[in-house]
């Protein structure tokens, strides 16, 4: 493996670093009554409120629908992520270290899978959210579920939900594409 | 023949009177209102925009201090200080009665007059105002970040606290005085005909702490028994003064309308309160008995605490030369105003046909030469002529209050001849006036009252409003006139009802303020010691026949809402925390047949209310502020047994 390949995946596994100090994903709800909305900012191991309430303002007007409450304890893809994205910088630095191209491909076939069970659980958690109801809500609106959007924007009642990716979403793209360039270059066109 | 003659001496003595008229108030005061469709721009503010001033006018006869923006004079808030208020439930829960108690009890009202803000550098801070209560003498602090009473000192020994409150520079100093001169020794019963050996007028000095705003009586000052009317604290040169305007040197004690008004001139004293204060520190003061209440609420608990003061020190300005000094002003002058440069002290001469003004550079010189015309109880009287720079004529009949703003103009507001006079500060003439609907108190400019006025807007808070809007009988709003001042002429944009009887007003740029209102009281911090932060520990206790229902309110429901084992000839505290930390997200809590009000609960507040329950039967109680869509449902029973009966404690919500 070529010194700058090593590179290459080093830079890959400290781009995801940043990763861990910054959502990933955003959601925000916008009603007549919250003009500024209220937020939720979804971490590799949290959720939180764009303000300091806005989980439990969430939580009391989904209350009236029926909606689970959002408690980050209960969302064990919160445990995990942490652990897989640093098994994944682990990963890089090794490939690095060792100087094995295979090694390399095993981290972009890993990275791509963590990626899209990321999403599909995350969309499986949106879909479980908006449609296991409690059937004594008090509000209840037939053939209504209040899934919101993987991505971009969708009206819910009286809520404008918007979901978009966050800067950490960025960082782990941005790793994705440097290891996987240097990855394909060595292996493709590296051999002069 | 003989009628024509008649006929010509009547016009002849029309003419005259009317030209007397004019000699005596100057020409007739102008409408100057504005184009209509102008005015109309000037005051408009769209829907979701916001106002460029937080006004604040005193309640008068309310208690009360309510606030409003400018220029739209919408009106915001009506905050209750000394007057119980069934809305909200302050003076009705347990938590804020104590803030309403004094020397003579639970007094659940007041006169509130003259608001004036925390000073820093001599410029609003926006942090505190402070409004006196001149029946059972009183001055209240507000937090303007949570726009809540949150402190009520007495003043021991006064007769009515009129003179109050104003700030000193850097809030050093709440001034106060006696309007209503009395015995000054506590609780002393003597004829009211030996009022010139038994009746003492007195000046207070309340120290304010810089750091948490919370108030003290530091010191007051005997003086003789004249009616202390106004006051304003001094400013750049004249910052380390005080300034009070008296009536009454006559000193009747009945039929004042006759006999206060005899003298052609009173006094305006001022007082150094920088040596008072050295004085003080020094030991010269006595300490005399007293009785006062000081009522704080605790940041922590949210809980107002009374403490009782039993002795004030007293300065006796025969002990304490060189710090007090009368300057003859005529006539039963009300207000004492000092322009922005602190040079100029101007009183409303009440009676007077002319506006006094007084140079406080001529006041220290004339006290250097000692140009004293006599000494009155250790205080020397200052000579007229030493004091006095200008005599603003022709200002119409009976001036009353002056504010300034800026750039050499002098407002002035008279009352009989209902109008605002603006004149020079450089000439002493007046060069505008125009008229007030009816009958106008104060006039408060935008930073008027401050080194750096804002020479935007104009209020003049009149008495009467008559046929100016829709009558509602006999009695009526008191008005307040909005005008632009920003030209060479005033201009009238508006005129609104208000709330109470505004005597004084203060207006602060919102920006000072805005940022620093509190959207929620954060539930983290709340001390109370019978708040429940989570339902889980919602509960019912009794110990003897106290039962303490600690209870949580959240959309849509309290917790607990049913509650059985109650008796008749218990005495039931309902501790209820709204959980809630959303901004605006208040509940509100009502029992049938409770001696008291309502409660309403802001996010992350405890407040507690009372019930002594003297029937047996179902009580339903509910929530009285309409927080969500199912608010109707937001409601729970108590079951009230007989004093006898053995019905179980129980309390639920819902079936887990």
């Amino acid at each position: 493996m070529k010194k700058s390949t090593r590179l290459g995946l080093i830079l890959a596994a400290l781009l995801l670093i940043p990763a861990y100090f910054t959502p990933i994903w955003t959601i925000k709800l916008t009603a007549p009554q919250y003009p500024d909305g209220l937020g939720m900012y979804i971490w590799m191991n949290d959720i939180t409120g764009h303000e300091r309430h806005d989980i439990r303002n969430i939580n009391i007007l989904n209350h009236y629908v029926g909606m689970k409450e959002i408690d980050p304890d209960l969302v064990g893809t919160l445990d995990i992520m942490p652990w897989v994205v640093g098994g994944l910088i682990t990963l890089a630095v090794v490939a690095a270290l060792v100087g094995k191209i295979w090694l390399a491909w095993v981290w972009i076939v890993l990275f791509v899978v963590a990626g899209t069970a990321g999403m599909v659980d995350f969309y499986m958690w949106g879909y479980d959210y908006g449609h296991d109801l409690n059937p004594r809500a008090a509000i209840k609106v037939p053939d209504m579920s209040y899934q919101p959007p993987l991505i971009g924007r969708k009206t819910l009642l009286n809520i404008t939900a918007t979901s978009w990716p966050y800067w950490g979403t960025l960082w782990i793209g941005l790793s994705l594409a440097a290891g996987t360039a240097v990855t394909v270059r060595e292996s493709f066109f590296g051999k002069k | 023949m003989a009628q024509q003659t008649t006929i010509w001496k009547i016009t002849s003595l029309l003419l005259g009177l009317g030209l007397l008229a004019m000699i005596m108030y100057g020409c007739p005061s102008q409408t100057g209102m504005l184009d209509t469709r102008e005015a109309a721009q000037k005051v408009y503010v769209a829907p979701g925009e916001y106002d460029e001033y937080y006004a604040f006018f005193s309640g008068g006869y309310s208690g009360q201090l309510s606030v409003w923006g400018l220029p739209s004079a919408r009106m915001f808030r009506n905050i209750p200080v000394f007057s119980q208020d069934p809305e909200s439930g302050y003076g009705y829960s347990e938590e804020t009665k104590p803030l309403l108690m004094t020397s003579y009890g639970f007094i659940p009202w007041d006169d509130s007059h003259h608001p004036d803000f925390s000073h820093t550098d001599g410029m609003p801070d926006g942090r505190w105002i402070f409004i006196n209560g001149n029946n059972t003498p009183r001055v209240a602090r507000i937090d303007l970040t949570t726009f809540e009473t949150v402190e009520i000192l007495e003043l021991p020994n006064t007769g009515g606290n009129h003179a109050s409150t104003f700030v000193t520079e850097n809030t050093e100093y709440i001034i106060g005085a006696t309007r209503f001169s009395i015995p000054y020794e506590m609780d002393k019963d003597v004829s009211i005909d030996s009022y010139k050996e038994n009746f003492d007028g007195s000046l207070s000095f309340i120290a304010v702490d810089p750091e948490s705003g919370e108030m003290s009586m530091d010191f007051q000052i005997i003086m003789p028994p004249y009616h202390y009317d106004l006051g304003r604290a001094g400013k750049g040169p004249s910052a380390d003064w005080a300034f009070f305007t008296t009536y009454n040197t006559e000193q009747a004690h009945t039929l004042l309308e006759i006999y206060a008004s005899e003298f052609d001139k009173d006094y305006v004293v001022a007082v150094n309160w920088r040596k008072a204060q050295e004085y003080v520190r020094e030991g010269r003061a006595r300490t005399v008995p007293a009785k006062y209440y000081h009522n704080l609420k605790d940041k922590n608990t949210g809980i107002a605490v009374s403490t009782v003061h039993d002795e004030v020190l007293l300065l006796d300005p025969k002990d304490a030369p060189d710090m007090i000094y009368f300057m003859p002003t005529p006539k039963s002058p009300h207000g004492v105003d000092i322009d922005p440069t602190g040079e100029y002290i101007v009183a409303g001469g009440k009676l007077a046909t002319v506006i006094p003004v007084h140079s406080f550079s001529r006041m220290l010189e004339a006290i250097g030469n000692e140009a004293f015309e006599e000494v009155i109880n250790g205080i020397p009287v200052l000579e007229y002529e030493a004091t006095i720079i200008g005599e603003v004529e022709n200002p119409g009949l009976g001036p009353l209050h002056t504010e300034f703003d800026g750039d050499g103009n002098a407002y002035t507001s008279v009352y009989i001849s209902s109008e605002i006079v603006k004149w020079s500060l450089e000439t002493f003439e007046v060069t505008d006036r125009i008229d007030a609907y009816y009958s106008i108190g104060h006039l408060m400019i935008t930073g008027g009252d401050t080194p750096n006025p804002d020479r935007k807007y104009m209020v003049g808070l009149t008495k009467t409003a008559r046929d100016r809007f829709l009558p509602t009988g006999p009695k009526q709003l008191h008005p307040a006139q909005l005008y632009d001042i920003s030209g060479d002429r005033m201009e009238l944009l508006l005129d609104f009802p208000t709330i109470g009887e505004p005597h004084y007003a203060q207006a602060i740029r919102a920006d000072i303020i805005k940022p620093n209102v509190k959207q929620i009281y954060d539930l983290d911090d709340n001390n109370h010691p019978h708040a429940v932060k989570r339902p889980r520990d919602a509960r019912v206790e009794r110990d003897g026949d106290v039962v303490r229902v600690y209870m949580t309110n959240i959309r849509s429901h309290f917790t607990p809402d049913n509650i059985e084992g109650i008796r008749v000839g218990d005495t039931v505290y309902f501790h209820l925390t709204n959980i809630e930390q959303d901004w605006d997200m208040v509940h509100g809590f009502a029992i049938k047949g409770a001696n008291s009000g309502e409660v309403l609960i802001a996010p992350g507040e405890t407040k507690t209310i009372v019930w002594h329950p003297q029937r047996t039967g179902i009580y339903p109680f509910y929530c009285t502020a309409f927080c969500s869509a199912l608010h109707q449902e937001m409601q729970g029973y108590v079951r009230v047994s007989a004093a006898d009966s053995n019905v179980p404690l129980t309390w639920r919500t819902g079936d887990e």
